[in-house]
């Protein structure tokens, strides 16, 4: 193909090189480069988040806080965590910095559908960020992410700041969720049916979904809360006869939903990566596709799993526990349909492979382990307590982050046109998996035996298990460490990548890499996404090309025939 | 002009070279279908989000409506009626202006198009000026958010000169409309004709904000401010429905909705001295009369109490009306109950002028492109958008209105 037959796929002008300076990059309208510059931001905030993590795991090493911080401190810094992980980094993770970069590309489309919008929200995400930095700086936060009144209405700490940009930050996500759904509505190439989507398309537009309509109930109830603080309006606020369980309602109608817009872009990467890497076609391409969409919309009828310790009636925790479960068929459907991908696929052990394969492990951890917090007298033991953290951070940490980390692997090479160092990839996620199990799973063993989440000191009995899991996260952050350098430095010194490394099947392997300004010099033709038949390893430019199918058309045997039946073949 | 039979082969053609797309269609889009498609279903999901936004102010409100309705019953008497249905049939209008402006951007009519954009933008302009004169009177009277709130029924309240809430609300619009003024002098004497086509409707717009502030403080302003004792406009609203009741013989003037001015005083002294009961007539009064029909006697009683409440005259007796109804008094005597109210209605209706506020910058920005033909049959989207946008609001407000002022 035209493509590939150049200098192993890098094209030398790319999105990277069209225009230089840097206000061609803060006001750019490509995708691609707001997709770039929301990676750099939401890495930041990552770095940021995750020292603050280690900051709380080295304080927990012994029992009355091994760190110089005031108990008040300590509780500034995991809310900072939280705040910063769920709002700054994991939310616009996925969606914004990959699938920006991505969902034109692989629909073939030159850009979004509404390029400035997309500037937009990067903007407002940054403006978000500083208030959020601003509450850092003036008086911190300590309410822990989720704002619970009344707590929240009573502490002198920088609420108002933290909320306002929270508020900020939904907005952006909202308006990236309402591009998505626009570009892959109206932007498909001709050819490309809803069934014919690349699977991670799927995801975003479920994830989409929950961000436009969940995202404005965050935006009013931050409002109110805000309303709360400068007004003393009543609704939220026991001293003014407002009820704080309506503000948890409030707040876990969206931060629910929030969860399946963490996890859903996720199970899009590891639909790809499992297909790709094992060169087997997706098995269960529908089940997989409309389990995304039933997590989008059950997501919206379990918020009140966050809530069976907070005083509703007996049915209504009855009705919420019941529908918590319900959400586990659709995800056990996912987990199943990739096992069934990879068996007797030729598995690659590459890099994001192995990240997948972690995703694989722990994400299912992390969801059998829900049932536990679905389930009622379970829950009360474990409500609060580091069992519930553990279960969280199996989820979003080794869900989420493991799945971006092994999509960041995978798409590098497209995005910056560099392939990195494999060795050092797998090392990473090897140090990656065992770091988050060392991390984590003692805190399933603490949480059961009632240690309870956010607090600066502990008993001395569970000092051990504290230590191991402070290990497991210096280890955990090393491995993540590892894995950032092995991208740099393929960043400068990587050598120039193939337009198809890994024998992926989707649009975005296509082009070169990294992409032309247009992404697409020609209407790529549309096939099968999961389609690996015709795709070769060309060892002469280590990656993979496209060859043309053997045509089944007629002429071979007409041409044997007389004059007369050709025509009438004609 | 390009036309769309060139642009098919634009989305094969292998260079971007724009010389084939009109000069309003974006580089992305193959077709003008496309670009319109995709604004429309974008300007639809925004619209959901704006309805999940609201949902959760009208979901506070029912919660809170459940838990203490008498809050809300009685609460709810100090809100406007008839400034309140100004604003409705207002908004209504301005509906229609805004779908007519459409109509003449598809028709390529594009003076027309300016003019009905101007009056929308009018309308939205008169609805704040009529909410200026409500929030103003209210936030007088200390009706404001439970932290703040400072109603006072035993106190008196003098009206000397304009509220220094109103002046705040108005001072913006004031230096927008003299700045708007200046502007349509200046290129009128130097007779640009593009810009006298942009600030004559803006001008416009400027002065109804005070055409609705004049006649919000002429509604307001029905109400008698003299004497000791501050009836306060909802009083004689809550009268004049129980007039049929309650008394029509005995001279309470229902008030013209339409000319409140030159209405006397409210004589609510006489109100006071026989009770509701004894005073109603017709065949609700024969039956109050019946020692055994409690619960017409409860619902008179109800009312006069209510409207006792309302007009701030409430003393003694609370006790001798059984029931939810004898709770009112102490629902908006409490700062920390009747505030709630007043926080939703705030939040609501301050989050439904603020989306008019917006919605004012897009109708502005619309018409400065109009006023340069921008728009033809082939390009209407923006005014489209905008259209369904200002729908929205105005659906939201046909919600709010029986919502906090209808429903007592």
């Amino acid at each position: 193909m035209a493509t590939s037959a150049t200098h192993a796929g890098y094209a030398a002008d790319n999105y990277l090189n069209h225009s230089r300076g840097l206000a061609s990059w803060l006001f750019t309208l490509d995708h691609k480069r707001i997709g770039v510059m929301y990676l750099i931001g939401i890495l930041t905030s990552f770095l940021v988040g995750g020292l603050l993590a280690m900051a709380i795991r080295a304080h927990l090493m012994a029992p009355d806080g091994a760190l110089p911080l005031t108990n008040d401190q300590y509780n500034q810094v995991f809310t900072l965590h939280g705040a910063i992980m769920v709002f700054l980094f994991i939310i616009p993770s996925v969606p914004a910095a990959l699938g920006n970069f991505l969902v034109p590309v692989m629909l073939g489309a030159k850009d979004v559908a509404f390029p400035r919008m997309n500037l937009g929200s990067f903007y407002l995400w940054c403006f978000g960020a500083l208030f959020l930095v601003g509450a850092l700086l003036s008086s911190g936060l300590d309410t822990g992410w989720t704002f619970y009144t009344p707590y929240s209405t009573t502490t002198d700490t920088s609420v108002v700041l933290a909320t306002f940009g929270a508020f900020v930050l939904g907005f952006s996500s909202i308006f990236t969720g309402l591009n998505f759904i626009v570009t892959i509505n109206t932007m498909r190439p001709p050819g490309m049916t809803w069934f014919r989507m690349p699977l991670f398309l799927w995801a975003t537009y479920a994830t989409s979904i929950i961000q436009v309509l969940a995202t404005p109930v965050l935006g009013i109830t931050l409002l109110l809360l805000i309303a709360e603080r400068t007004m003393h309006i009543g609704i939220f606020d026991p001293e003014y006869n407002g009820d704080p369980v309506t503000y948890q309602h409030f707040f876990w109608f969206y931060s629910h939903p929030a969860v399946y817009i963490m996890i859903l872009p996720g199970f899009g990467i590891i639909s790809e990566l499992i297909s790709v890497h094992s060169h087997k076609g997706i098995f269960g391409y529908r089940f997989i596709a409309y389990s995304s969409i039933a997590i989008a919309l059950l997501g919206f009828l379990v918020w009140g799993h966050h809530m069976f310790t907070s005083g509703m009636s007996n049915l209504t925790t009855i009705v919420f526990s019941a529908l918590t479960f319900s959400v586990s068929i659709p995800s056990a459907i996912k987990v199943f349909n990739w096992l069934a991908t990879m068996y007797k696929g030729s598995i690659s052990l590459t890099t994001p492979m192995c990240y997948a394969l972690s995703f694989l492990f722990l994400f299912t951890i992390g969801g059998l382990t829900g049932l536990f917090l679905g389930t009622l007298n379970t829950d009360l033991h474990l409500h609060d307590t580091y069992f519930i953290v553990s279960h969280f951070h199996y989820v979003m940490m080794g869900g989420t982050v493991v799945a971006f980390v092994g999509g960041l692997f995978h798409w590098w090479p497209k995005m910056f046109g560099r392939m990195y160092n494999e060795f050092w990839g797998r090392i990473s996620a090897a140090i990656v998996f065992i770091g988050f199990n060392l991390t984590f799973f003692p805190q399933f063993i603490l949480g059961s035996r009632g240690m309870p989440r956010r607090y600066a000191t502990y008993d001395v009995e569970f000092q051990g298990l504290h230590q191991m899991s402070s290990i497991g996260a210096f280890l955990l952050g090393f491995g993540l460490l590892v894995a950032g350098l092995t991208l740099l430095h393929a960043l400068f010194k990587g050598k120039l990548a193939p337009s198809n490394p890994w024998g992926g099947a989707t649009l975005e392997w296509h082009c070169s890499s990294p992409p032309p300004h247009y992404n697409f010099a020609h209407a790529p033709v549309v096939g099968d996404p999961y389609e690996f038949d015709h795709i070769d390893y060309d060892r002469s430019i280590d990656g993979y090309v496209f060859t043309s199918p053997p045509r089944e058309v007629l002429p071979k045997t007409p041409q044997a025939e007389p004059a007369t039946a050709k025509d009438s073949h004609s | 002009m390009a036309t769309t039979e060139a642009l098919p082969h634009d989305a094969t053609a292998e260079d971007h070279d724009h010389g084939d797309h009109p000069a309003f269609l974006a580089h992305h889009f193959d077709t003008p279908e496309q670009q319109f498609d995709s604004g429309k279903l974008g300007i639809w999901l925004f619209l959901v989000t704006e309805v999940m936004m609201f949902s959760g102010l009208f979901c506070a409100y029912a919660i809170y409506r459940a838990m203490r309705p008498e809050v809300f019953v009685g609460s709810s008497v100090f809100l406007n009626t008839q400034l309140g249905a100004v604003n409705t049939g207002v908004l209504l209008f301005s509906s229609l202006t805004m779908a007519w402006a459409v109509r003449c951007a598809q028709l390529e009519q594009h003076r027309m198009l300016v003019g009905m954009l101007g009056a929308t933008l009018g309308c939205a302009s008169l609805f704040l000026g009529v909410k200026s004169i409500e929030y103003s009177h209210k936030m007088d009277l200390g009706l404001l958010p439970a932290g703040f709130y400072s109603y006072d029924p035993h106190a008196v309240h003098h009206h000397e000169g304009l509220s220094p809430f109103l002046i705040w609300m108005a001072a913006p619009f004031a230096i927008a409309t003299i700045g708007l003024l200046v502007w349509y002098v200046i290129a009128k004497v130097r007779k640009n004709a593009f810009q006298s086509l942009v600030a004559g409707p803006l001008l416009a717009a400027g002065l109804s904000f005070f055409a609705g502030v004049g006649l919000g403080m002429l509604l307001e302003s029905g109400e008698s401010t003299e004497g000791v004792e501050h009836v306060s406009e909802s009083a004689e609203e809550s009268l004049a429905e129980i007039g049929p009741l309650v008394g029509e013989e005995e001279g309470i003037h229902r008030q013209d909705p339409v000319e409140p001015t030159g209405v006397e005083p409210i004589d609510a002294a006489d109100a006071e001295n026989e009770p509701a009961v004894a005073r109603a007539t017709g065949v609700v009064g024969q039956l109050a009369q019946q020692e055994t029909n409690s619960g017409v006697r409860q619902q008179l009683l109800a009312e006069e109490r209510q409207a006792e409440m309302a007009s701030g005259r409430i003393t003694t007796s609370a006790e001798d009306v059984t029931g939810p109804v004898g709770e009112l008094v102490q629902a908006i005597d409490t700062p920390r109950l009747g505030g709630v109210f007043f926080s939703i209605y705030y939040c609501i209706t301050g989050l439904h002028a603020f989306h008019i506020l917006v919605g004012m910058g897009f109708l502005t920005w619309l018409i400065v492109r109009a006023a340069r033909r921008e728009f033809e049959s082939n390009y209407f989207g923006p005014v489209d958008y905008v259209g369904l946008y200002w729908h929205i609001v105005d659906l939201i407000w046909i919600y709010v209105f029986p919502l906090l002022y209808l429903i007592r």
